[in-house]
């Protein structure tokens, strides 16, 4: 017998069940719609994605002007490519040849295959570039200072991993550009041979070798390399790339958000047109240890974060704005223009010419002067270089600015212009004159992998950038001159490599004078 | 009061490092090291043990009616056969710069990826190349010629 006053289990048990889904949602969604500034808070920290984000956003951090995006948008294009990388996955199948019928049945078979495959190539390629900007940016803007020092490394690490599955991928559809791209990078990867057969002990130390080995399971490219670059491009480097980006954006906000100037605040003020946001508008319930969330000298007590507002909605309507235009602009590409399959893959007739993706074509420019120093010694000098930025430029003038620092926009200007002109003088130069090997044909190899065009280039930057940091006496004016030279020779290279090179590797004013074949 | 310094230490004493600290770090270098075994183990297993590509001789019979110095590649191989008065000899076509496939030309070889050019024996005379193109092992049984892609002889070795 139930006591008086209680409903009988059959009753309750009706009106749980139809009370069930708004109790299922309230679960789910603690705070329900948040109105309130707490519960905004509330509803950042109480969500395991949103939590990588601090519940308040400052404004300088939500100006078009600090990121333009390029962070989010290269995230966005990952998470194109994840999608549409899922379900080329239910027809791929990583074989020869089958691969090429597989790739040949999404493209005119598979109901949308064409175009899922053309958005998961042309979000791949805007990766590609938002990374490259993105790290441009943060170069800028100084804002790969203390404490974002350890942040910068990840994020070069990212810009790596980004790089190695655009390369994994490429080989996949089996084609003949495939092929031979990925023939060209094996052997790039087998190149420290060019200095141990130049000294004679490639026999009992052969690092090369052991390199190509590992990447092709076999001594050509074929079935085994297929299946390690399919493992690589679909499992391996994905878990690495998650990896990095979870700590990555998970530093950025204990890092203290972005970087701004110390007179942030004073610039927004002028800027402002509206009124204050609201800052707390109740007194907030949960009590944090002082020391945990102020870094500044002088606590904020008694009012809230100054010039901050709620992430939710502020921040994450930016960031969803930046996603929908990144995807408006992959599906635009996508609808655009296919994505490209060559004929099936031959591995007895190259490509002619046989070209890398373009953002491998300035490496393939500096390959074709030495195969070690082009393909991984220089590359290898870059990526040292740009890691040790933020550890050796310790200053602090310029931080969250646009070119700040000492020397400025003037010595980015100039370094513009040096960048280029060097890029193109050397070029220029090896096309029209040729290379010591064509002088001096018995010449040692050894000679021709330590001066080539391509250290040359790597050297006049170098000695340019100590010019830069001993006339404005500043690290900061050494690392503009050196990024912004970087950024120059990578784009002449790339283009030399895109669209002067022709058959044989020759230079060519316009693809219309290539010789038939 | 001066403290004596005695030679002989009390168990109550305090020990330089606690007994359970040491243990602690004992086993933590123990993982290490065991993870650091792990690590190196399993890098053997990508490394494979048998190379799955097509054997490395085969047989051909020369044309009849190749002329001295005139290149003859056998269908699917990267491989120029060669014949004059000395003998029967055979340059591997893989560019030794990044394993391209060169083309016999009039004047040698050339290569379609950076431009490399070599010489009709085979020696670099333009480009990035770093070593010459390789002399094969033939060897010749009546009218057959067996090529030995996997071993190399010095340039100038033509067999009769």
């Amino acid at each position: 017998m139930p006591a008086i006053g209680t409903k009988d289990a059959l009753t309750e048990f009706r009106e749980n069940l139809r009370a069930a889904p708004k109790r299922i949602l309230e679960t789910a969604f603690r705070t329900g719609l948040p109105t309130t500034d707490r519960s905004r808070s509330t509803f950042v920290f109480g969500n395991v994605f949103l939590h990588l984000h601090s519940v308040r956003t400052h404004r300088w951090s939500l100006r078009w002007l600090t990121t333009a995006g390029l962070g989010i948008a290269t995230l966005a294009a990952f998470l194109i490519t994840l999608v549409t990388g899922v379900l080329l996955m239910f027809y791929y199948k990583p074989y020869p040849e089958v691969a090429y019928q597989s790739i040949k049945d999404i493209h005119f078979v598979v109901p949308t295959g064409r175009f899922i495959r053309n958005l998961h190539r042309w979000a791949a390629n805007v990766m590609v570039v938002t990374v490259i900007l993105h790290m441009a940016r943060v170069f800028y803007t100084a804002a790969y200072r203390r404490p974002r020092e350890y942040n910068w490394l990840i994020g070069i690490a990212l810009l790596v991993v980004t790089l190695a599955l655009s390369f994994t991928g490429y080989l996949l559809p089996w084609d003949q550009l495939a092929y031979w791209a990925i023939t060209i990078g094996a052997n790039i990867a087998q190149s420290p041979r060019e200095v141990t057969d130049a000294l004679g002990i490639t026999e009992w130390f052969d690092p090369g070798g052991l390199q190509r080995l590992l990447l092709l399971g076999s001594d050509t490219v074929g079935e085994e390399a297929l299946i390690r670059f399919y493992l690589l491009h679909v499992m391996l480097l994905p878990l690495v790339l998650a990896a990095l980006l979870a700590v990555h954006f998970w530093r950025v906000r204990k890092d203290g958000g972005l970087a701004r100037p110390d007179d942030a605040d004073d610039i927004l003020a002028r800027e402002r047109r509206e009124e204050t946001y609201p800052v707390f508008t109740e007194q907030p319930q949960k009590t944090y240890h002082l020391a945990a969330i102020v870094r500044g000298r002088t606590p904020a007590v008694g009012r809230g974060p100054e010039n901050t507002v709620p992430s939710m909605p502020h921040l994450f309507y930016a960031e969803f704005g930046v996603l929908m235009l990144t995807v408006a602009v992959c599906l635009l590409l996508s609808l655009l223009w296919d994505a490209p399959l060559k004929e099936l893959a031959n591995p007895n007739v190259p490509e002619n010419p046989a070209k890398a993706p373009w953002y491998f074509l300035g490496l393939q420019e500096m390959v074709s002067f030495s195969a070690f120093m082009g393909g991984i010694g220089v590359p290898t000098i870059v990526l040292i270089g740009l890691g040790l930025i933020p550890y050796l430029d310790r200053e602090a003038e310029g931080t969250g600015r646009w070119f700040g620092g000492p020397g400025g926009w003037p010595l980015v200007r100039l370094s513009l212009l040096f960048g280029f002109a060097a890029a193109l003088g050397v070029e220029a130069f090896a096309i029209r004159f040729g290379w010591l090997r064509e002088w001096f044909p018995n010449i040692h190899q050894l000679a021709i992998t330590v001066f080539n065009p391509g250290t040359v280039l790597t050297a006049l930057y170098a000695a340019f950038s100590i010019w830069a940091m001993k006339r404005h006496n500043s690290t900061r004016a050494g690392a503009l001159a050196l990024f912004t030279c970087f950024l120059c020779g990578f784009t002449v290279l790339t283009v030399i490599g895109t669209y002067f090179r022709g058959p044989n590797w020759e230079f060519f004013w316009s693809p219309a004078d290539w010789p038939g074949h | 009061m001066t403290t004596q310094v005695s030679p002989k230490r009390s168990r109550l004493d305090p020990e330089p490092m606690p007994r359970r600290d040491w243990l602690g770090l004992g086993a933590l270098w123990a993982m290490a090291v065991s993870f650091l075994f792990a690590t190196v183990g399993m890098m053997r297993l990508p490394k494979a043990a048998v190379l799955p590509s097509p054997s490395k001789k085969f047989r051909v019979a020369l044309p009849e009616t190749l002329a001295a110095g005139e290149p003859f590649v056998p269908p699917g191989r990267s491989v120029a056969l060669f014949r004059d008065e000395e003998g029967v000899y055979a340059i591997s076509t893989v560019c030794t710069h990044l394993g391209c496939i060169v083309k016999p030309a009039a004047d040698g070889f050339e290569c379609p990826c950076h431009g490399s050019r070599f010489a009709p024996d085979g020696e670099v005379r333009k480009g990035p190349a770093p070593k010459p193109l390789a002399w094969l092992k033939v060897s010749v049984s009546g009218s057959l010629v067996t090529i030995d892609e996997g071993t190399t002889v010095p340039q100038g070795t033509k067999v009769a």
